[in-house]
């Protein structure tokens, strides 16, 4: 779907924390905001990467020995932490399952919800070559891989939101 | 042709998202009815759908808190 030509404020999110609960509220904004005709971009950097990868669970990718050992630390979008109460990573597979029983979206929904608004997904060029990721690396959602000058003109109209 | 579409089950955003991604796949003309409870679902579908140019043809309220609106694309 492409997005909307109006004159609504665009939306533009920072998404710097790769915690569960974070993204889902990044992604509960940015789909409300779509749904809801505006333009929205989606800027992941840093831990933000880490809900963008192809591969969900854990994977030494990366270049180096370093970035493989970080990046088999951190995981993918199976092993999001939640930012209170993480409890070893037992609490993202407790909220799930709350969430569920309450009919409220889960991250995947969302994430394909965001796909299907057509939603831009950008990544940080600069923090994709300290954890030696590459756009390989990444889902199709990702169609660029940018640095923040790119991020802010193509925000300049935008609400930024940091999370 | 028309479709329809229950979102008294879902909670936000999914509320008018459902809606929004339903109405994309509909052709030009085509009418779509949803049911959908009161609150917010009830101030936002109408109000974003006439936003994209789409008529609200009718709010229709049910007898348990529910709405039937019908939208033509």
């Amino acid at each position: 779907m492409n997005q909307p030509a109006n004159d609504k404020k665009d939306i533009s999110i920072v998404c710097f924390s790769g915690e569960f609960d974070k993204l889902l509220a990044a992604y509960t904004i940015a789909t409300g905001a779509a749904a809801t005709n505006r333009n929205v971009t989606m800027f992941f950097t840093f831990w933000g990467l880490n809900a963008l990868k192809k591969e969900r669970g854990r994977k030494p990718i990366g270049k180096d020995f370093l970035s493989r050992v970080f990046n088999w630390l951190m995981g993918g979008r199976n092993n999001l932490p939640l930012s209170r109460l993480n409890f070893g990573g037992a609490s993202p597979k407790l909220m799930s399952g709350m969430m569920k029983k309450s009919n409220v979206a889960q991250l995947d929904e969302l994430m394909d919800a965001a796909t299907a608004l057509g939603i831009r997904h950008f990544a940080c060029e600069m923090s994709m070559h300290i954890l030696g990721v590459s756009k390989d690396d990444l889902i199709d959602d990702v169609k660029e891989v940018v640095g923040v000058a790119t991020f802010l003109n193509e925000s300049e109209n935008a609400h930024i939101i940091f999370i | 042709m028309k479709h329809f579409l229950d979102i008294t089950k879902e909670t936000c955003p999914m509320t008018f998202v459902k809606v929004k991604l339903q109405l994309a796949k509909m052709d030009s003309g085509e009418q779509l009815e949803v049911l959908l409870n009161e609150g917010e679902p009830l101030e936002n579908v109408p109000r974003s759908c006439e936003e994209q140019g789409y008529k609200v043809l009718s709010i229709e309220p049910l007898d348990n808190s529910q709405h039937l609106i019908l939208i033509q694309k």
